[in-house]
């Protein structure tokens, strides 16, 4: 009888995610590193959904419909975007330089 | 094409005459300074903080110009942002631009503001004479932004 894939090993993605201006502000931190479970494609939304989870200031200001931008290894990003083991992944306010 | 993120102030006519670079070819420059008002939403600012996210903000900018490079007829482009403890009447930003006749000039150095605005990593912090507050983006950046 053939063998099902195991997928009780399934790997573990592990992500920087980097805080900026008031969202660090807010959380208390500037970055963690994140383990996600790769068995389902993680991508940004998959890490905001994550924290969101945390409830107190994560839940609110992830709350979706709160402006947060995001970008990956330095690009800006959508929600929607993959993300792959060793990426930064940033989250932060909408920007206001200039 | 120069993008220069930076903690000290900057001098326009330094800069622009390196710009030029003596190109005989060039027949209009554009630029644009934006600098710290004192006064915020009714609030009087005693003092600005400018953050921005190392390692992104270069290749942000250098696209920008990019762009700009690829949609107008332009000779050159400089972009120098600062950032760090600013006070009331300091510059923070300068966009010139070089071409051959005003027009591509003009309007590359609004397209390269409008897009800064809206993608490239600066945040403000302000300093209030009693606390601080953070800038909140405008949606009128976004509209400026989506015109191009």
């Amino acid at each position: 009888m053939a063998r099902m894939p195991d997928t009780s090993l399934s790997t573990r993605v592990s992500v920087r995610v980097v805080y900026l201006a008031r969202l660090r502000d807010v959380f208390g931190s500037s970055g963690e590193t994140l383990a996600l479970d790769d068995s389902n494609a993680p991508s940004v939304d998959a890490i905001v959904r994550a924290l969101r989870e945390r409830g107190g200031a994560w839940a609110h200001e992830l709350a979706p419909d709160r402006a947060v931008r995001f970008a990956v290894n330095h690009r800006l990003a959508q929600r929607t975007q993959a993300v792959a083991d060793g990426d930064e992944v940033a989250i932060f306010p909408p920007v206001t330089g200039g | 094409m120069t993008v220069r993120v930076q903690t000290a102030d900057f001098d326009i006519g330094a800069e622009i005459a390196q710009l030029r670079g003596g190109d005989p070819g060039v027949g209009a420059i554009a630029s644009f300074i934006g600098t710290v008002r004192d006064v915020n939403d009714a609030s009087t600012i005693t003092g600005l903080m400018l953050e921005h996210y190392p390692g992104m903000t270069e290749p942000a900018l250098e696209e920008i110009v990019a762009e700009a490079r690829s949609r107008f007829d332009i000779c050159d482009a400089l972009v120098i942002h600062r950032v760090g403890a600013l006070k009331p009447g300091d510059q923070i930003v300068l966009v010139a631009i070089t071409s051959t006749h005003r027009g591509a000039a003009f309007e590359a150095c609004e397209f390269v503001m409008d897009a800064l605005k809206t993608r490239a990593p600066f945040w403000k912090k302000e300093r209030l004479p009693d606390g601080e507050r953070w800038v909140e983006a405008r949606a009128s950046d976004d509209e400026a932004a989506r015109r191009w």
